[in-house]
């Protein structure tokens, strides 16, 4: 392996890393102005130019905050809690195909951090991990609140995760391949997977809202019943890392979203500005082109928040088994019906 | 032409309630769900209601009580003899002042030969009854005029407000002055 090859992966990692940073942080500046907004108020203004500086002020008092931990008997497992749930959080983000390629100093820089064959399954795996942040978090709290809090988000998670795999099975048989990068090669223009595949987009996303534990599936975190749900006993940036974790993964979901439905970086008319404008301009257009897209995710996930109030634990769990389950695996006959048919 | 008191409608708002079966779609719930987006997202586009405080301040009514303003006279002499009667008809015992005798040279500062060398108001007791205002026979206590109120501070001293707030400022003397001539 030659070192330029070694660089320039390393830089790309590190600027992958610190932008999703940016996003989890930005995202909770976003979520008090949407919440704001939808609500005719305006929110935080005071930090910075209309409270652009409010993250920073978050993260500052998180830091300073006293670190309280409860009389718990195992307090290994009380740290690892929040480090599993922020590492896996970030972890995935190195499989997306931010675009395709650069062309920078007289090489080709693929703008992925790693392209592997199972990037799909990749991601699967390691958000089921997530699944151990917070329920060793919950666990080693030493609280039955917290506890209580840690069983519904773990079952909530890994009850849709089985929807969420079945309703991308549909979208794998279709494009048949498990590569995101090969994924977003295969719609180019406007030749989106959501127009073929709108059922699986569906229960994607609706298996993303109860995967990162947001509204209207937040059962989580309820005041009334189990205080701050698994996160309770913990304070200063160690509850920091859960909220912040939560933020990320509402980033990697709503990129995930846009590669496997959205085209990923695709644009129409990327073909013609790569012939015309260059690999680079055409390739800078494609990453904001991805960049939007994502956007209007993370906000759909705060529109949705301030539109739809909760389920409840019971509804939520038909919801995942006796709806979403049936109707994937539906898809999944559909789509093989069609490809016999069409092909 | 009657109409039954079960049909009548003042507000215009009564709908009927039916507790009939829902059919698939609306079971599916989606098309409720794109009407609620609909809702909020008309609300993302809405003019706030928020009025930004400390630099934009809703007008107060006339007879508004905010904090309270020891007055000057036509001439820019304070009003307040340091009689006590506000002290005295203060329910929640917020206001104390020490007296002083006013000395030759200083006609231009104080109306009357008695004057408050000291008025303080503590504004973490003050109900802001306004009976301060009826008692004074001196017309110097006002809760009417500043159109202020109260700020927030970190320190309950700092709510101790002596005669450097309270006093009218001379500016707003000589303006007073000039609307009366």
């Amino acid at each position: 392996m030659e070192s330029a090859f070694i660089i320039e992966k390393s830089v790309f990692i590190v600027v992958i890393f610190a932008f999703t940073m940016i996003m989890a942080m930005y995202s909770t500046w976003a979520e008090r102005k949407v919440a704001a907004f939808l609500q005719d108020r305006v929110g935080p203004n005071r930090a910075g130019w209309g409270g652009l500086l409010q993250p920073l002020a978050d993260g500052m008092k998180l830091f300073a905050k006293e670190e309280f931990e409860p009389n718990t008997k195992n307090r290994f497992l009380f740290f690892v809690g929040p480090a599993i749930a922020m590492s896996t959080a970030l972890m995935t983000s190195a499989v997306i195909p931010w675009g395709d390629k650069l062309h920078i100093f007289g090489r080709d820089v693929i703008l992925q951090a790693t392209d592997i064959d199972v990037s799909l399954l990749y991601i699967f795996g390691i958000v089921s991990v997530g699944v151990y942040g917070i329920m060793i978090g919950g666990w080693a709290s030493n609280n039955k609140f917290s506890l209580m809090g840690a069983v519904r988000a773990a079952s909530q998670m890994v009850s849709y995760e089985v929807a969420m795999g079945l309703s991308i099975i549909a979208l794998l048989m279709m494009t048949g391949t498990l590569s995101l990068k090969q994924i977003c090669i295969d719609q180019p223009g406007m030749h989106w997977n959501v127009f073929y595949q709108p059922l699986s987009f569906l229960i994607f996303l609706i298996c993303a809202f109860a995967e990162t534990n947001r509204t209207p599936f937040d059962l989580a975190e309820c005041e009334s019943e189990l205080i701050g749900g698994y996160h309770t006993e913990y304070s200063s940036m160690k509850m920091g890392f859960y909220l912040f974790a939560e933020y990320a993964n509402m980033f990697i979901s709503s990129t995930l979203i846009s590669v496997l439905f959205f085209g990923g970086y695709n644009y129409p008319g990327m073909a013609w500005a790569v012939e015309h404008w260059g690999v680079n301009i055409a390739n800078v257009i494609g990453i904001g082109a991805l960049f939007v897209k994502l956007c209007f995710f993370i906000f759909f996930f705060m529109w949705i928040r301030w539109t739809i109030p909760r389920f409840r634990y019971d509804q939520l769990m038909n919801l995942g088994w006796k709806i979403l389950i049936p109707l994937s695996i539906a898809n999944i006959i559909i789509t093989g019906i069609c490809i016999l048919a069409f092909k | 032409m009657s109409t039954s008191i079960q049909n009548i409608s003042l507000s215009g708002n009564k709908k009927q309630v039916s507790n009939k079966e829902m059919t698939f779609l609306e079971r599916l719930y989606l098309i409720a769900i794109v009407k609620g987006l609909w809702i909020t997202i008309k609300h993302f586009f809405k003019k706030k209601a928020t009025i930004h405080y400390p630099e934009q301040v809703r007008p107060f009514s006339p007879v508004y009580r905010g904090r309270h303003m020891l007055k000057r006279d036509e001439q820019g002499r304070e009003n307040c003899t340091a009689c006590g009667l506000c002290a005295l008809s203060c329910p929640a015992e917020a206001i104390t002042m020490k007296a002083a005798e006013r000395k030759p040279g200083e006609e231009h500062l104080y109306r009357e030969e008695k004057y408050a060398e000291i008025y303080e108001i503590n504004m973490l007791r003050c109900i802001f009854c306004g009976l301060c205002e009826e008692a004074c026979p001196k017309d110097a206590i006002y809760l009417t005029i500043s159109k202020e109120l109260v700020p927030a501070q970190y320190h309950r001293e700092d709510f101790i407000f002596g005669k450097d707030k309270l006093v009218m400022p001379l500016e707003m003397a000589m303006a007073n002055t000039k609307k009366l001539n």
